[in-house]
């Protein structure tokens, strides 16, 4: 039997074999399913056409509205109101409505659905952020997932895997996101396509879980289907509280062959910032000092974590926007919010002019509360620049951690945080 | 499976947010989300796919999103086919799973300029440049990738699959 890496491994049990091998096509059972409020009303329509009745295992899928709450037009009110009739019909009990969940990659991992070892499969192409705790997890799309719902399996190709391995210390203002752009601005917005990508070395078993979250969910920027951190004592601790399901956690055989291994030395990597309008369009920022700015967004399922608003209001504590510029703050989940606001995180944001938005994807995919004006520029945390993602097609994303975006809410333009002037 | 169409021709990494757009991610019906495939990269491109054309896209098509809207406005606009350098590996599903050909090719970029006639041959994998008088063998579709595509996507696969049980 040839050593096997951690994705041929999950893929192996999930489709009942001793081994798989990369380009092999298996069928596999999907251990958890993941729907949101925009891609969900799909999936129930290609559901109804199939004609099934019946949901393979309602307590292996997750509903979580996140897109367009709370509605931004009747339209997803209407769907919004379909998907909860669909819900009950089905008796869905994992179910997170507007005001209890929040952005779909934040609430399924900190509920505890993202084992190791597990194969998940999301109606989101984000869904590859649960590889941060050690599951096979990848997007798919609406039909795929109603296809799912009523047969619980999945076609898949046994990926060839890169291995990443990072050692060293991230310094003061350098973040999980900057490596993660790093290496996409190296190996390429298709960099990675259809493989799967291990994070191996110091790095990344120093880092924290919402840092291996921030990596993960970027993975599929590089075309990859799936990332993974392999599972350590910091996932255990992570899920223990969160779920009482029993998981086994798979590694790679000790010695398995990757396709290709690269090496990075994490000590001296200054924040990066992906230019318009491709994800791999990286350069640091402190080279781009010269790019005006009107918006700030700080959230997403890449960065709309606990951590980050910890790292941006470090930044803007007794400090103004610049008046030309407005800041959106959205936290990733309904618990990120009470805890940013028991810290006395909102505090600090309010006095600095930003605005605080509901747990909400809105700003990051120019669905609702943000969108920009033609020629208008944004510096945001999220995980695309593409055109017209964030609003018109003539307006332009730029891709930061949240250090260097609030340092450059504050100057009106791109700035290094190591830049800003004392206060 | 024989596709003929006028070659409409894009880059690298088409993303399918420039495919469609987020903000139209409510729609469902393919004819509306049609109106509006890939309006911010080329405001005439509805208009000349009318008439039932063929993309000629470069690496990494069909990146980003795993909207499924995306395909289902190429197809609704009037595209027959979508043959590539490469394909996102979501964008390649769902185009499949809706019974929208999507055919890997290396060297399409080269061989083929805009509005050239092809006549694609999905069964042997062949590409004809009518307007060239040339032609492209590329590798042939797994057959059960094949048989989704004469069924006419997953959801009738599924059907049946269930039906049988």
């Amino acid at each position: 039997m040839h050593k096997l890496n951690i994705f041929e491994k999950i893929l192996a049990r999930a489709s009942k074999r001793k081994e798989v091998v990369p380009g092999e096509i298996v069928e596999a059972n999907i251990d958890m399913a993941m729907i949101h409020d925009l891609t969900g009303p799909l999936t129930v329509h290609s559901f109804r056409k199939i004609g099934a009745s019946k949901v393979w295992d309602p307590k292996k899928i997750v509903v979580i509205f996140d897109h367009l709450i709370p509605p931004s037009t009747i339209l997803a009110a209407t769907l919004q109101k379909g998907l909860r009739e669909f819900i009950k019909e089905q008796g869905i009990p994992t179910f997170y409505d507007i005001g209890q969940g929040g952005v779909c990659h934040q609430v399924f991992p900190e509920e505890g659905y993202a084992r190791p070892g597990e194969l998940i499969v999301g109606a989101d192409s984000h869904t590859c952020t649960y590889g941060a705790l050690g599951a096979f997890a990848t997007g798919i799309g609406s039909t795929e997932m109603a296809a799912v719902f009523a047969t619980g399996k999945m076609w898949f190709k046994v990926p060839k895997v890169i291995r990443i391995n990072a050692e060293g210390n991230l310094k003061k203002y350098s973040t999980p996101k900057d490596l993660i752009l790093k290496i996409i601005g190296d190996i390429g917005e298709g960099g990675a396509i259809y493989k799967g990508m291990e994070f191996t070395g110091q790095t990344f078993s120093k880092m924290s879980i919402d840092g291996r979250l921030t990596v993960c969910n970027m993975v599929v920027e590089a075309g990859a289907k799936a990332g993974i951190v392999p599972p350590d004592n910091k996932t255990i601790t992570y899920l223990k509280k969160r779920t009482k399901k029993s998981f086994k956690p798979l590694k790679s055989d000790k010695g398995t062959d990757f396709e290709e291994t690269l090496e990075y030395d994490v000590n001296k990597l200054a924040p990066q910032v992906a230019c318009p309008s491709s994800v791999d369009n990286v350069k640091p920022a402190s080279e781009l000092s010269n790019v005006k700015i009107d918006q700030v967004f700080i959230g997403s399922c890449t960065n709309g974590r606990l951590e980050d608003l910890r790292l941006a209001a470090s930044i803007l504590k007794n400090r103004k926007l610049h008046r030309d510029v407005r800041m959106i703050i959205s936290p990733a989940s309904q618990i990120i919010y009470s805890q940013a606001l028991k810290e006395g995180l909102f505090k600090i944001f309010l006095n600095a002019g930003a605005i605080i938005t509901n747990a909400t994807c809105g700003p990051c995919l120019g669905g609702h509360m943000g969108l920009l004006a033609p020629k208008e520029v944004c510096i945001a945390t999220s995980n695309r620049n593409f055109i017209g993602r964030m609003g018109s097609p003539e307006s332009k994303v730029y891709l930061a951690n949240p250090a260097t975006a609030a340092a450059s809410g504050i100057t009106g333009q791109i700035t290094d945080p190591k830049n800003l002037r004392r206060r | 499976m024989n596709i003929e169409g006028k070659a409409v021709k894009f880059g690298d990494n088409i993303n399918t947010d420039v495919i469609l757009p987020g903000k139209y991610l409510e729609l469902i019906d393919p004819e509306e989300l049609g109106k509006h495939a890939l309006e911010g990269l080329d405001p005439t491109f509805v208009q000349r796919a009318r008439e039932g054309v063929i993309i000629v896209g470069g690496k990494n098509f069909g990146c980003g999103s795993s909207r499924e809207q995306a395909p289902i406005a190429l197809k609704g606009a009037g595209v027959k086919c979508v043959l590539a350098e490469s394909f996102a590996r979501i964008f390649y599903r769902n185009a499949i799973n809706i019974g929208l050909p999507a055919l890997e090719c290396d060297g399409i970029s080269k061989e083929v300029d805009e509005g050239d006639i092809l006549m694609v041959d999905l069964q042997n994998g062949l590409i004809e440049n009518k307007t060239k008088n040339d032609s492209l063998q590329t590798a042939t579709l797994p057959p059960f990738i094949m048989g989704l595509l004469e069924e006419g996507g997953l959801i009738p696969h599924v059907r049946g699959l269930i039906g049988k049980q």
